[in-house]
């Protein structure tokens, strides 16, 4: 069984104690930053941030309000960073973590171009750069703890479980109260489910998550990557044979001029 | 033939600043990381390396496998004094891509961690372990003018002894990853543009790859009998020419009907302004070219011949451009342009591959002329047939 964390932003105050619990956890240095105009910060994730609290300025019933997002990796059930990777240094676990390993990697960034929703990030202003992104805790997990960040979370914004566990629960929340949520459990479906659930009173798209089909990114190129073998087996004897035909044709019409040769001597 | 060569030309000089002059951007990579020297971020993890020096360097390197397979597969041995070049083309072309990732990949040093850890599923694995195997095969393939020049004849023989498989070998792995550097952008359903997202791109990949293999050849042998002086016969440039309008036809084909069968042939009209990249690929690399290699009057004339040559690789840069980079979205909100000393490690290291072709070419036997016996006996044998 796999584990996930099911978040609510209606319980969500923004406090972002689940930020300072990942940077201590993970002993991830502070940034520093300029004042953007809105409570948010650090402006985005990085290397050495893997998670944040996301502020969108929202209308409800007509009346200003923040929505909070949490943002970090999403921990896919069919990882595009996963299948990208080529010497396998992401690897979605059965426990439910994407983990990476940096005595495999060699810092291609095909992980960071292929993720869907832009969650790996890369040591930029590193001579020997790593792929840093949120580990789901997965030391933590191994102990029997819970993430960091869901720890910390003072309200239950997060919670963490059994991913199937936390889909009941979101859906009996949502047919509790429609009017506080949109019908929509982002994450359950979205390209092959995601380990983290999301509940919010807005629709996803005014939040910044990127509108997804239900079916894996990493489809196509599995596909592709499947017809690699028969393509071998088949380009090769292709040219074995068509190698093969025309050696012999041009070794026959040569005997052939021989012969005439010789027929042309004798005479 | 060498002692009409001035000793120290103009233009290698030149070539020889281009390359030193980019040394420093090495090091400040070496010392302080990739983003003092690029543009590149978070958002913009791949930049002008990738496009230009990975996606354009290895189709432009398709001259290499795509005459190969001509000469020793299908016994076109009239095609036979332009091999030995586009080999050595293809070679530095693939020296080039691995130099650049010396300077793109985090940690170059693991490079080898491919050849260990293997994920199957990873378009890149294979692109990859191909581009490794690959280099290899053209190194072998290339040898043979290496070991004419020492007179070293054990050595020649064994290769020519396994030319055949070599051959093969390379046209393989040439299909597998020329494809699979279009697998690698399945991967992005979501943020390459439905104008050129489809799950045909390895084919679109490996069609448009054999198509501007020729025209390179044309390019580079046009450029080398300038240069150095050697005669290729007009037959044989014209040869080449004609089987270009039959790749690019298929090309052609295969876009419009991947377009219409998945409804998305409307977009060519409204996806402004990414659609007039497409217009310009399509008009530039494909049209244009069907049409002027089919006709005699441009196979007939070497300099037509050229720039309808220039025409073919003009549109297939212009395609992997736009795959790789321009209609393949970024992060929101990260605008990329690449940096002074992203353009200076791209250009020296094209300047690096001329000097290694000049090089080579005073050197080396790589022109027919300076036919070796096998060569000749081969000139013979064609006479004969």
């Amino acid at each position: 069984m796999s584990k996930g964390v099911l978040y609510d932003a209606n319980k969500c105050i923004g406090c972002r104690a689940c930020q300072v619990a990942c940077k201590q956890w993970n002993q991830l240095p502070a940034e520093a930053t300029t004042n953007t105009g809105t409570l948010e910060n650090p402006p985005k994730l990085s290397a050495s941030t893997f998670t944040k609290i996301h502020f969108t300025e929202a209308e409800d019933n007509g009346k200003f309000q923040f929505v909070f997002t949490k943002l970090q990796c999403m921990h896919c059930e069919h990882p595009a960073c996963a299948t990208a990777c080529p010497v396998a240094a992401l690897q979605k676990t059965k426990e439910g973590p994407v983990i990476y390993d940096d005595n495999r990697c060699f810092g291609c960034r095909y992980c960071q171009v292929a993720c869907p929703f832009g969650i790996p990030n890369f040591e930029w202003d590193k001579p020997m750069p790593w792929i840093r992104k949120c580990t789901f805790c997965a030391d933590r997990l191994g102990g029997g703890l819970e993430p960091a960040c869901v720890k910390t979370c003072p309200t239950g914004a997060l919670e963490f479980g059994e991913r199937d566990d936390l889909i009941v629960i979101a859906k009996e929340r949502i047919a509790a109260s429609p009017d506080k949520y949109v019908d929509h459990i982002y994450g359950e479906k979205e390209v092959g489910g995601l380990s983290w659930l999301y509940l919010s009173p807005v629709p996803f798209e005014e939040l910044g998550f990127p509108t997804l089909g239900t079916e894996p990114v990493t489809v196509n190129a599995e596909r592709a990557m499947g017809a690699v073998p028969p393509v071998l087996v088949a380009v090769a004897a292709i040219m074995t044979g068509v190698y093969l035909v025309i050696q012999r044709r041009q070794k026959m019409s040569q005997t052939k001029e021989n012969d005439k040769n010789k027929v042309e001597v004798t005479k | 033939m060498i002692q009409r060569i001035r000793s120290f030309p103009i233009g290698t000089t030149i070539i020889t600043a281009i390359v030193i002059a980019c040394l420093p951007a090495f090091v400040i990579r070496y010392m302080y990381g990739l983003g003092a020297i690029s543009n590149l971020s978070d958002g913009r993890p791949w930049g002008l390396w990738i496009s230009f020096d990975l996606y354009c360097g290895v189709a432009l390197a398709a001259g290499g496998f795509t005459l190969a397979a001509v000469v020793y597969i299908f016994g076109r041995e009239k095609y036979h004094p332009v091999a030995r070049p586009a080999i050595l083309t293809a070679f530095l072309g693939y020296q080039l891509v691995i130099l650049a990732l010396l300077v793109d990949l985090g940690q170059p040093w693991y490079i080898w961690h491919a050849i260990i850890y293997w994920n199957w599923h990873s378009p890149l694995f294979e692109v990859a372990i191909c581009v490794m195997t690959y280099t290899a095969v053209l190194a072998l393939e290339f040898s043979p003018a290496i070991f004419e020049r020492l007179h070293w004849n054990v050595p020649l023989r064994i290769i020519r002894a396994i030319q055949i498989p070599l051959v093969i070998a390379g046209v393989v792995l040439s299909t597998l990853h020329q494809s699979s550097l279009g697998s690698m952008l399945l991967m992005m359903p979501t943020n390459l543009s439905p104008l050129w997202y489809t799950p045909i791109l390895p084919l679109l990949f490996l069609t448009s790859a054999i198509a501007v293999g020729p025209a390179m050849v044309i390019f580079e042998s046009t450029i080398s009998s300038r240069v150095f002086g050697h005669r290729i016969g007009q037959d044989v440039m014209a040869g080449i020419g004609r089987a270009i309008p039959y790749i690019l036809g298929i090309y052609l084909l295969l876009k419009l009907v991947d377009l219409t069968a998945r409804g998305n042939m409307g977009l060519v009209f409204t996806e402004y302004p990414l659609n007039l990249l497409w217009w310009a690929e399509i008009i530039i690399g494909v049209v244009a070219p069907i049409v002027l290699f089919s006709l005699p009057s441009v196979r007939q004339s070497s300099r037509k011949l050229f720039w309808s040559a220039v025409l073919v690789i003009v549109g297939l840069v212009l395609n992997r451009f736009d795959v790789s980079m321009i209609a393949l979205a970024p992060r929101p909100g990260t605008i990329y342009f690449p940096s002074l000393m992203e353009f200076a490690i791209s250009i020296g290291l094209v300047a690096d591959a001329l000097l290694v072709i000049i090089l080579a070419h005073r050197l080396l036997p790589i022109a027919e002329n300076h036919a070796s016996a096998e060569g000749q006996e081969l000139a013979q044998g064609q006479e004969a047939t």
